[in-house]
């Protein structure tokens, strides 16, 4: 210990220290971030089948099985649908790049034709929802009392996981509930249809075709790039939390700035 | 106040004197001008934290005032029918249904609305800050108690000023928070369940609470704390301000600039400062956007569902609070899951509000301090400051924990176990550090007086050695850093005195004496430099 | 750093210059730590050059006139801009014209006033500090004395300390006045009676679809879906739907019969369907946060956890008990229907809950 006190005046002392405690900090936060607990997935015609076959063959059977029933690593894609594979594939939710809580969403690893073959592929292990058709999803002819029930619908349905706005939220152990924003009607009926990873399915059968044209319309009216913010800035659109936030920081910075330049002392004049 | 009351002469007297004449003979105005208009008020930046509440507080009154004039308090539901085009034909309280109409309806209506409530927060932040000044330079000691309580009333005021103010807008979230409220108000022993009937009218959510909070928001509260920040001002006044140490600056006098004209311009220029830089933050930033809200439904919920930021440690306490709920067996469930939180909250903010007994009950100490403390110079109470800080912060974290987890790639389930384990040995860590660090200055600066600064010029000697030539310290700094008061540590009376009495101390005594000991012993500060020991080194012998 | 005993005594020797005018030095025979007093005031650069006043005289009209001008520019937004007007800026979003413009105008004339009102008397009021003497708070011993000499006559004159009747019945009438208030708070609302233990819910009432407002049928509901229902009969715009929906609220899921590892959980299923309240045991905040591959439903207020799979057991958080089961079987029309009421009370707990 004497050892120790003596050095702690030493040059280097504190360049050890902070190298000690970003150590510390990355232990703590590797020990505490969620891993492992892989969970998986959901996803078909008929002469695609064979070439997403193939596909399959390559890029899937890994986690699902050779025939699609499933392995430890992932679920069964029998009876998921082509709108799973279509959701799935076509976010870039699969293939996931590594087994974990969360298939989080990136640049798509197959392009349209492929994800049309592997959706053929997996629609043909077990009947599911088909790849909704424009008219589907479309939100041309609803009026603004139709739009303003689909915010109603939305915060009834989505907005416990989604946020208000669709901003998203955490769920258990890591696992979280994705932003909404710049993601296409077309995925979002699917989502609503087939229930992705731990997302509860809404079929038609629960919340009719129309109902999910509102939900989507009303997330165009307030969570896209258009969006209309009439007071300012959002702050992210996540509440009290970042408001709280931004008056600790930055709004206290600026008044405290003030108040040093009203007690600050004057330049003194100065002989020379 | 553009009369000028002094400078005259000969002839009819200038009409601002008249009129203070006139004044003074129903009011008696000048005895009070001669006393205070050349009043002497100390220049530092930290004495405008207070300044900064107050303003806030009275932009508060101005917006809260002007939109009282469109808001309808009330339950009532009714379809939407105004500008707002996402909101359609829902179905809303009339509640909501207005403040959807200041917002958009309303010219400059949302302006006044973001004003408002971005003032609030600031309010509550710049009490914050102003009680750590005020804490962390013991400018609580005596004769300032009285005010440190009201100051402390104040910010409990306005937390809950800002709740139910908030709640008011009957929208999802705040909707939510009453909702909170009457789960919490259900689990107190015995009386709950009567308790939240009586606040709701009825059961949750009913049509009265909206009404009801109205009255709490804009009369009862507000006129309690109109009234707590006059008395507070009284105090500043009547006390006159304390000081930081410096030369010429003694525990007898105030050394600083006059009301008039220097603090009339400056803190009067200060309120539009404040107000200025809110109003822009206002036209910038959107705070609280109802309109996405939507309206409260019991069975309806969204995920970020936070209070405001000074709710925001309650928040933690509950989200953190493990599940415990047991059935007595008289046949009555206890919820202690939510009853403890709810008691823990006074306590967390009672904890600093008692602090300035405590600490003369320690110090026994009877005499004025206007001189204000260097943090550092008071190990102890500094490292207590900032281990209730650090509490009050890993709340705020647990308050939060849903977009903690989300920002930072953690799960919700282990943060909540850092906070439950946080509560207790964050504080503890806290105050072991700060107390370190404070003692560590006290040596440095006991060094500094003793040695001089260092001036980073290494020198030469004729044998070869290299020195760093150390400059004596001017005397501002020689007095600045000796002239505060060490206590000594308070001592247990020997068991038999001289005149053979036996001594018995009681229990709360001997605990005394061993946080004094805590305090002011060995370890709990470093003996100042004393002129004696200058001396010697100065003088040229003082090889140590 | 390492060699700092023993520089001092070099240092003072060799008369380095930064030590030579130290008046320090000098005073080392009396007290060496003795308040300096006041520092010297001053001048600024205001106070000895006339020109550099004028120019703080024009910075701080200039800032009033900004001011003024602002304060214009404000009305003329109030005026130009129609309330409902939106406009892109970066990096802010699509703002409303009025909000951003009113609140910029405001914002400037009232800064400007407060920063002109500053520079003013940062730069051309006097600059030099005032000492002002402090008196104790505490009155002297004199003053003391004199004022409980006062009081002391007010006593006596009074007669409260001798006239014991007139003391105690005063005391009894003031400690009994006060409960007229208490007893007009009565009204605030009713007794609690039972009705934190009664919901909508009965015997062959139906569940309706929170979406379509349609009667619920077995086969609606999926595996791996979610969908909240409300008891028939109830409308939105009923007087009663507020504070019914608030106790009847229901989330119902369909899990594998062979998953559902509670006995009596399993019984009030239908065809592995089961319905809980959706209002949370914690504090009543509506759970839904259903995560249909662990059948986990969290609350978004305060995360507690509950495991649909076993009875909705709490499995994390604070909530203290399970979320309440309704029992549910189908009509004659294949209709799912409520088989009763919930058996305990839904929602938080109370003292009375037992």
């Amino acid at each position: 210990m004497k050892k120790l006190s003596a050095r702690r005046r030493h040059p280097l002392a504190a360049i050890v220290v902070l190298l000690f405690a970003l150590a510390a900090t990355g232990g703590l936060y590797a020990a505490f971030a969620p891993a492992g607990e892989a969970k998986a997935e959901k996803s078909n015609q008929s002469l695609d089948i064979k070439e997403g076959k193939k596909l399959y063959a390559v890029g899937c059977n890994s986690c699902h099985g050779t025939g699609g029933q499933g392995t430890s690593d992932g679920p069964s894609l029998v009876g998921v649908g082509a709108a799973a594979v279509d959701f799935q594939v076509g976010t870039g939710r699969m293939p996931m790049q590594a087994p974990g809580v969360q298939a989080p969403a990136k640049p798509a690893v197959y392009n349209n034709e492929e994800t049309r073959q592997l959706a053929a592929y997996v629609a043909s292990l077990g009947a599911g929802p088909t790849v909704p058709g424009k008219e589907q999803y479309s939100t041309e002819g609803l009026d603004n009392e139709e739009i303003a029930a689909g915010g109603d619908l939305f915060r009834q349905n989505c907005a416990q996981c989604h946020n208000f706005t669709g901003e998203g939220g955490a769920l258990t152990k890591g696992k979280y509930a994705p932003g909404l924003d710049g993601v296409s009607p077309k995925h979002i009926y699917e989502a609503m249809e087939t229930g992705p990873q731990n997302m509860p399915a809404f079929p038609d059968t629960v919340m009719p075709e129309k109902e999910k044209r509102q939900i989507i319309a009303y997330l165009e009216k307030v969570n896209s790039s258009e969006s209309e913010s009439p007071g300012g800035f959002g702050l992210g659109g996540f509440g009290p939390v970042s408001e709280g936030m931004f008056a600790w920081t930055i709004v206290l910075a600026i008044l405290i700035g003030i108040t040093v330049w009203i007690a600050a002392r004057n330049a003194k004049a100065r002989k020379s | 106040m553009s009369t000028k009351t002094e400078t005259q002469s000969r002839g009819k007297a200038p009409a601002g004197e008249r009129v203070a004449d006139w004044a003074d003979g129903r009011l008696g105005i000048y005895g009070g001008a001669k006393k205070n208009l050349r009043k002497v008020f100390p220049d530092h930046w930290s004495f405008l934290l207070g300044e900064i509440a107050l303003y806030s507080f009275i932009i508060i009154l101005l917006t809260g005032v002007y939109l009282t004039l469109f808001f309808k308090p009330s339950m009532a539901e009714v379809h939407y029918h105004g500008s707002y085009v996402p909101m359609q034909g829902v179905l809303m309280s009339e509640a909501y249904a207005s403040t959807l109409d200041i917002s958009f309806d309303v010219r400059g209506g949302l302006l006044m609305r973001q004003i408002h409530h971005w003032a609030a927060l600031i309010f509550l932040v710049a009490m914050f800050v102003h009680m750590m000044r005020v804490f962390f330079t013991g400018a609580f000691r005596k004769p300032r108690e009285l005010n440190w309580l009201f100051g402390f009333l104040l910010l409990v005021l306005g937390m809950f000023t800002g709740l139910t103010g908030y709640s008011l807008p009957d929208d999802l979230l705040s909707g939510t928070g009453i909702r909170f409220m009457e789960g919490a108000i259900l689990a107190v022993p015995l009386v709950g369940t009567y308790m939240a009937m009586f606040l709701f009218g009825g059961e949750f959510p009913g049509t009265d609470i909206i009404p009801r909070f109205f009255a709490i928001h804009v009369l009862l509260l507000p006129g309690i704390m109109l009234g707590l920040v006059v008395a507070h001002l009284i105090l500043v006044f009547y006390h006159k301000h304390t000081q930081y140490p410096g030369p010429g600056r003694t525990n007898n006098n105030v050394v600083g600039y006059p009301l008039m004209p220097i603090y009339m311009a400056k803190a009067g220029g200060f309120f539009f400062l404040v107000f200025g830089v809110i109003s822009m933050i206002s036209a910038t930033f959107t705070i609280n956007a109802v309109w996405v809200l939507g309206p409260y439904r019991p069975d309806k919920i969204s995920t970020n569902a936070q209070p405001d930021w000074y709710m925001g440690f309650s928040e933690g306490l509950i989200r953190a609070m493990p599940a415990w709920e047991w059935v007595i067996p008289t046949g009555h469930t206890i919820n202690f899951g939510v009853f403890i939180p709810l008691m823990l909250l006074p306590a967390v903010l009672g904890a600093i509000a008692v602090y300035p007994f405590f600490e003369s009950w320690v110090t026994k100490d009877q005499r004025e301090h206007h001189l204000l403390d260097r943090p550092r110079n008071v190990p102890t109470r500094t490292a207590f400051g900032a281990a209730w800080i650090s509490v009050y912060f890993v709340l705020l974290v647990g308050g939060g924990n849903d977009l903690w987890a989300i920002f930072f790639d953690l799960s919700i389930n282990t943060i909540t176990w850092f906070v439950r384990i946080g509560f207790f040995v964050v504080p503890v860590v806290v105050f072991m550090i700060t107390r370190r660090i404070c003692l560590g200055l006290q040596r440095r600066d006991r060094d500094k007086v003793l040695h001089g600064r260092e001036t980073g010029i290494i020198k030469r000697l004729p044998h070869g050695e290299f020195v760093e030539v150390h400059e004596p310290l001017p005397p501002e700094q020689l007095h600045l850093l000796t002239q505060h008061h060490q206590y000594e540590a308070a001592e247990l009376p020997p068991a038999v005195d001289k005149n053979g009495v036996e001594s018995r101390p009681g229990i709360i005594e001997k605990v005394r004496v061993r946080i004094s000991r805590g305090y002011f012993g060995d370890h709990g500060q470093v003996p100042k430099a004393t002129p004696e020991e200058y001396k010697e080194i100065m003088s040229g012998h003082g090889h140590h | 750093m390492s060699s700092q005993t023993g520089s001092h005594k070099d240092v003072s020797e060799k008369h380095l210059p930064s030590a030579q005018d130290s008046t320090a030095v000098a005073e080392v025979d009396e007290n060496p730590f003795a308040d300096p007093g006041i520092p010297h005031h001053e001048p600024r650069v205001q106070d000895i050059d006339e020109r550099a006043a004028k120019r703080s005289e024009r910075t701080v009209a200039m800032f009033f006139i900004v001011s003024m001008l602002a304060t214009i520019a404000f009305i003329a937004s109030f005026v130009a801009f129609p309330v409902d007007k939106i406009f892109y800026l970066f990096p802010l979003g699509h703002i409303s014209a009025l909000n951003f413009s009113l609140g910029l105008s405001l914002g400037i004339a009232l800064f400007c006033i407060g920063a002109g009102a500053v520079h003013w008397s940062r730069t051309l009021m006097s600059g030099e500090e005032h000492v002002q003497e402090r008196h104790p708070i505490a009155a002297s011993p004199e003053t003391k004395a004199a004022a409980i000499e006062e009081f002391s006559q007010g006593a006596a004159d009074s007669g409260l300390g001798r006239r014991k009747l007139i003391r105690n019945t005063m005391i009894g009438a003031l400690a009994l006045v006060p409960l007229s208030g208490v007893v007009l708070l009565r009204d605030l609302g009713p007794l609690p009676e039972d009705k934190l233990r009664r919901t909508m819910w009965k015997k062959g009432l139906r569940l309706i679809n929170q979406n379509t407002g349609e009667p619920l049928r077995p086969e609606d509901i999926t595996v791996g879906s979610l969908v909240f229902a409300k008891p028939d009969g109830l409308e939105d715009d009923s007087h009663e739907f507020m504070h019914e929906i608030a106790k009847a609220a229901l989330m119902l899921v369909r899990l594998e019969p062979k998953d559902i590892k509670d006995k009596q959980e399993l019984d009030w299923s239908h065809e592995g369907i089961v319905a809980y309240s959706k209002i949370c045991t914690h504090v009543g905040c509506p759970v839904s946060l259903y995560e249909q591959q662990t059948h986990h439903v969290l609350c978004p207020c305060h995360q507690s956890t509950f495991d649909l799979t076993d009875g909705a057991r709490v499995i994390f958080g604070p909530a203290g008990h399970p979320l309440p089961q309704l029992n549910i079987n189908v009509n004659n029309d294949g209709e799912l229907v409520a088989e009763g009421d919930f058996a305990e009370p839904v929602g938080p707990s109370f003292w009375e809950r037992g």
